[in-house]
């Protein structure tokens, strides 16, 4: 899959249908996955031309030099950019957009089986009426997750990644051009279950919820420190289950900010309702002050 | 696995700067990858080979210079020197630790003709 745009042959599809658009930008996918190294190492000794490989100038020569008469000039040339640039620009794209609409986007991460699209579900219908909520869903197959949102009557799209392993913020932008979400609404874009690769990627949310459930285990925070770092509140769900577990909740929560000193930690279990209120409050103040942003922004003359 | 979509944005990175240089093609290309930035170097290295087959950096050298992770320690109030997340200060053996630096993961240069 290309995640520079989405496409290719393991095609990123919203709601079942490919995203076509122009590309400015070349595609590095035809090719076999050929693994045999055929690039040379470092040695210590020099040589001519004609030995079937070249070496590269030292980084810090700015002299150029060539190895045989009509071949170009190879130079080094600075670049100084961060690889997930791209990403980024798409995701501030999207966050201007969240911004201007007043939408509150969380981004929530987390294992396979933790307990997303429940708590999703459970959330959309305690706030029903009082807080618009539109769903992007990610998997990498099957629209299943997000027809459970549909069924609440909540707006969602279903993002299928293919093989991919996270969502990126080209997805998501494309996901949210079909979702339209309304003004002052909130977000909630559910990534591929992976404690793993969705930490890297910025989508243009205001936060990262991860949400661990208590019959993982509570070193997952250690396990998978880079989820948690990158979380601004987790969400320990399922903790009516805990009687019947040896789950040791204050480990788990000093293993969190062991990785995390700043994270937030909401206990609840979104089946039996028990801490939900805690959620919802964080929810309802974090979209009142998109609302509040998006109106400060509005008066003419005023800086957001 | 998110070391393919890496692979492919230096890959990304990498196309613009030849075009930009008139590059036929590209034989190194030198990357900066902190110690905290949750890349698997050989993971990349084995990704990097397999997206630029094919490319104008098809056999380039991939050199990765590794930076440190860095880290304020709120128990001794000292920067410190961390290889992992969650590891306890190496100078107080304290566990509130903020990371401050070794998240980076940039492309710092490349040679081309």
């Amino acid at each position: 899959m290309c995640t520079t745009c989405g496409c290719g042959t393991d095609a990123v599809t919203i709601d079942g249908k490919a995203h076509a658009h122009g590309h400015d930008h070349d595609h590095p996918h035809d090719h076999g996955h050929d693994h045999g190294h055929d690039h040379d190492h470092d040695h210590g000794h020099a040589h001519g031309p004609g030995c079937g490989h070249d070496h590269g100038p030292a980084h810090e020569g700015a002299a150029a030099h060539s190895h045989a008469a009509g071949v170009p000039a190879e130079r080094a040339v600075a670049v100084e950019r961060a690889i997930l640039a791209k990403n980024d620009a798409e995701a501030n794209h999207n966050r201007r957009l969240f911004t201007r609409k007043g939408i509150f986007a969380l981004n929530l991460v987390s294992s396979p089986g933790s307990g997303k699209t429940t708590l999703l579900c459970e959330t959309i219908r305690r706030l029903a009426g009082e807080v618009p909520i539109a769903v992007v869903e990610g998997d990498q197959q099957t629209s299943n997750d997000a027809d459970r949102i549909r069924a609440t009557s909540a707006r969602a799209v279903q993002v299928n990644t293919g093989k991919g392993c996270h969502l990126d913020a080209h997805m998501v932008g494309h996901a949210v051009e079909a979702l339209e979400p309304g003004e002052d609404s909130v977000l909630m874009i559910e990534n591929v279950g992976n404690l793993v690769c969705p930490s890297a990627f910025d989508l243009g949310e205001a936060h990262k919820v991860v949400v661990l459930s208590v019959t993982e285990g509570e070193d997952k925070p250690l396990k998978y420190p880079d989820m948690f770092a990158a979380a601004d509140l987790m969400i320990l769900n399922k903790c009516d289950l805990l009687p019947y577990l040896s789950f040791d909740v204050a480990a788990c929560l000093a293993n969190a900010r062991r990785v995390n000193p700043a994270i937030e930690i909401l206990q609840l279990s979104a089946t039996k309702g028990e801490g939900m209120d805690g959620w919802l409050d964080w929810i309802r103040e974090g979209a009142g002050e998109a609302r509040s942003r998006r109106v400060r922004a509005a008066v003419p003359g005023a800086i957001a | 696995m998110h070391e393919m979509s890496i692979a492919e944005s230096v890959l990304g990175i990498v196309e613009d700067t030849a075009r930009r240089e008139g590059f036929a093609r590209v034989t190194e290309v030198r990357l900066e990858i902190g110690a905290l930035a949750a890349i698997e170097i050989e993971a990349l290295r084995f990704c990097f080979d397999a997206v630029v087959h094919g490319s104008l950096a098809q056999g380039a050298r991939l050199e990765i210079e590794a930076t440190p992770g860095m880290a304020w320690c709120f128990d001794c109030s000292k920067s410190v020197e961390v290889a992992a997340r969650g590891e306890p200060c190496p100078a107080c053996g304290g566990s509130k630790l903020q990371v401050s630096g070794g998240t980076e993961m940039r492309v710092k240069d490349l040679v081309g003709a």
